[in-house]
């Protein structure tokens, strides 16, 4: 890219999808609100919360309706105001009947002391241990995909120390562009969101990391972080998987986690643009997450949008707003073409590990005849963890377990790098991943 | 929303526009200089064989996956015809016709079918036909028309032997390498390809045009080519130094015979070469170690064919021991 000279990226692999960012250029809309919404307990990694509401209760936005079922896991907050009309199992984006909190919406009535004007605010008035509960009551988790309670993060076991914080701007996944929106609309949230974990953490220097395609998200960035002190953007050489959290560590600061280890162990903690600006909202003007912005993009879709949308709302919702469901759509996906999950029916609920949705055509939808493998290797120059996805994928399919394990089938992110490289379109991730939950069942049982 | 049902599958949701046929057609479109250079050399001859070679290896490949294995033909891949052209390229342009449908015969239906088809052939098939026909017809397939003069003649054509015989046959009778080198063509000659040889192997300039568009496409890598011929030119270079007067040099060494046609489009079969880059480079130097060995303490005056099928069979040992760096284990480094 112009202006900027060796780029930094990942070492080893990667590839270079088309970006099909068409909804870069299109400010975060407000989305409308539909009559009802179903709010999962579970939209978290770890224990889903625990409802503390019955039906016919009457609640406010930002209110508590489901309590943090232990360490690892977080609060479920109203989106909406309106009465709880029942707590049943519903249909979420993993395919699963599971619990969740139908709202019947009334109004838009904020809990009291919840700041819903634009107002920027700067000064950080919370102690480490403030911002740390705060962030928890008020149900923060990373935004990046992995909805990991950020308390946790934030708490490293004893003996292990942050020095770093990188911030992940990088959103390698074609079409989406929900932080690059942020980045340019919420820029002065998202560096004061910095500044708060960076302060959580006691550490004194922080990376934003953006990939060149952004480069006007790295422009106004960078220059409201001169008013920042420890926080700098660095530009990334566009490559997929940077936003993975090992590659963005390894691209940013030159270390690597070690195997089965966190990236606390080398001292570096991650967090996306979008859960900094979660952050922000949640320490500076006491609102809890209800709210993130959702990419709605395809390329036979009206109008791609990138909508700010209260948790709960259907998907159907989003994909109306943006213009409808285009006749030949073959696949809806929930997040983005490389690691989204593909939806069965649109009427799930957006939760906070939301980023995009994603309409692919019939034709795209459907893979390609598989061939034999013709040895070409192109799995294992990709793979950015140095796997050999053909041979792990024989391992799997003849029952190999342990020698698939000894290849280390466990360390795979399963970013898709390896089914995209494929020529002749073998199901490399699918038998990965059916190998991984086989490996992780029998651990499980040993343990 | 529409009741109609959607497709759902596990990620990724996109490919890349990588395919198997891409890969083979772009392997023949790589060949396509070195084969008008054999036209221009060979003429009607070179024709002949390549039509012959692609046609059978085609069919019995078709007639094998119909009637055998009952399944559908995936012929339009373009493999076979990918093995067609190299067997073609690795023979005589006055072989009998028949040679050529045994040699594509055994290149097909044993080397490659019988063990599964594509991908699953441990051995070059080209090459496996190349050297059946080579044990099987020694004088056939060592007799090569002169290039230019016999251009018109489909068969019978004035005969010459190759440098490398030439080379083989004089330090047998201890004729010193300077007095051998009046009687050979010269580097340009052999560099343009105006000399004796396989049909496909004359012309290192035409190769390695090839070569570079097989590079710029990403369906090989410079590994195994710079390894194997860096290695003919390495350990021929050894015994030269040693003495130059018994040994022939090393740029005559990688000019003849195929060690261009070798590196650049045998040894570097996908289906029968070591997967990382490490694996590569030792599978290319030990070709480049074989084949000079054969050269020059063999029965044979070439040995590149030979010394591909030898490390073909090693490289599953190769694979197993040469794996790519994975991720997570190095040292905690603190930049």
């Amino acid at each position: 890219m112009s202006g900027y000279k060796e780029l930094k990226t990942f070492p080893k692999g990667g590839i270079h999808p088309e970006g099909h960012k068409i909804s870069a250029d299109k400010a975060i809309e407000l989305l409308k609100m539909p009559e009802i919404v179903s709010i999962p307990v579970s939209q978290h990694l770890g224990a889903p919360a625990k409802p503390i509401v019955v039906a016919n209760d009457i609640v406010k936005v930002g209110q508590v309706i489901a309590e943090s079922g232990g360490y690892v896991s977080t609060n479920i907050h109203a989106s909406v105001s309106g009465v709880v009309s029942k707590i049943d199992k519903v249909m979420d984006a993993s395919g699963y009947k599971r619990l969740a909190i139908t709202i019947k919406i009334d109004g838009d009535d904020w809990l009291e002391g919840i700041d819903t004007s634009l107002d920027i605010k700067k000064k950080i008035t919370l102690s480490k241990e403030e911002i740390i509960s705060k962030l928890q009551k008020d149900g923060i988790v990373g935004l990046g995909g992995a909805t990991f309670p950020i308390h946790v993060k934030l708490s490293p076991p004893e003996g292990k120390v942050a020095d770093i914080l990188l911030i992940n701007g990088v959103e390698c996944e074609p079409f989406l562009t929900a932080d690059h929106r942020l980045m340019l609309e919420k820029g002065e949230e998202v560096l004061i969101g910095t500044q708060i974990i960076m302060q959580a953490l006691g550490v004194s220097k922080a990376l934003i990391g953006i990939e060149a395609n952004k480069l006007d998200a790295i422009e106004h960035l960078s220059n409201l972080a001169k008013n920042y002190s420890g926080i700098s953007v660095v530009v990334l050489k566009v490559q997929y998987p940077q936003g993975a959290e090992k590659q963005l560590i390894e691209a940013l600061t030159n270390r690597q986690v070690p195997i089965g280890g966190l990236p606390i162990d080398v001292g570096v903690v991650v967090q996306n643009v979008g859960t900094a600006f979660a952050v922000y909202e949640s320490v500076q003007k006491n609102k809890p997450l209800v709210e993130r912005v959702v990419t709605v993009t395809g390329k036979n879709l009206k109008n791609p949008s990138n909508f700010l949308v209260r948790l709960g709302i259907p998907v159907s919702n989003l994909i109306k707003a943006a213009g409808g469901l285009p006749d030949q759509t073959g696949k809806i996906v929930s997040g983005g073409p490389m690691m989204g999950k593909a939806l069965n029916t649109p009427d799930v609920p957006v939760t906070k590990g939301t980023s995009g949705i994603l309409l692919i055509s019939e034709n795209e939808s459907m893979r390609g005849e598989v061939l034999n493998c013709i040895r070409c290797a192109k799995c294992a120059w990709h793979c950015p963890l140095g796997l050999e996805p053909y041979l792990l994928m024989n391992l799997v399919e003849k029952g190999f377990y342990d020698q698939a394990q000894q290849e280390q089938i466990l360390n795979c992110c399963e970013c898709g790098t390896c089914g995209f490289t494929c020529p002749a379109d073998r199901p490399l991730l699918d038998y990965i991943r059916l190998g991984k939950s086989i490996i992780n069942q029998k651990l499980r049982e040993k343990s | 929303m529409s009741n109609k049902k959607l497709i759902v599958s596990l990620s990724p949701h996109t490919c890349g526009k990588d395919s198997v046929s891409r890969i083979m057609y772009d392997v023949l479109i790589a060949l396509m200089p070195a084969f008008i250079v054999s036209m221009y050399m060979f003429g009607f001859g070179a024709l002949r064989v390549t039509l012959i070679a692609i046609f059978s290896c085609v069919l019995f490949e078709y007639l094998i996956q119909k009637f055998m294995l009952k399944v559908k033909p995936t012929i339009n891949d373009g493999s076979a015809m990918v093995t067609g052209l190299l067997l073609a390229f690795n023979v005589p342009s006055n072989l009998p016709w028949w040679m050529i449908i045994v040699g594509s015969f055994v290149a097909i239906a044993i080397a490659k079918m019988s063990f599964g088809g594509l991908g699953n052939n441990p051995f070059n098939p080209a090459l496996v036909g190349r050297v059946f026909l080579f044990v099987s017809f020694p004088v056939a397939m060592t007799s090569w028309p002169v290039p230019i003069l016999t251009r018109f003649k489909l068969v019978d054509a004035v005969t010459s032997a190759t440098p490398l015989s030439i080379v083989k046959e004089g330090l047998k009778n201890n004729i010193a390498t300077s007095e051998l080198i009046t009687k050979l063509p010269s580097y340009a000659d052999l560099f343009f390809g105006k000399l004796g040889g396989c049909i496909g192997e004359v012309s290192v300039l035409a190769l390695a045009l090839g070569g570079i568009y097989l590079l710029y496409r990403k369906v090989i890598s410079w590994h195994i080519p710079v390894a194997m011929i860096g290695g003919v030119a390495l350990f021929s270079g050894i015994l030269w130094g040693f003495n130059p007067e018994k040994y022939m040099d090393p740029m005559f060494q990688i000019l003849t015979g195929g060690v261009f046609l070798g590196a650049i489009f045998m040894a570097t079969d996908m289906v029968t070469s070591p997967m990382t880059p490490k694996g590569m480079i030792i599978f290319g130097v030990l070709i480049g170690l074989i084949t000079v060995v054969i050269r020059v303490f063999g029965a044979y005056p070439e040995g590149v064919s030979f010394a591909i099928l030898i490390m073909n069979a090693f490289v599953p040992l190769i694979d197993k021991f040469c794996k790519p760096r994975k991720y997570g284990f190095v040292k905690v480094k603190n930049d």
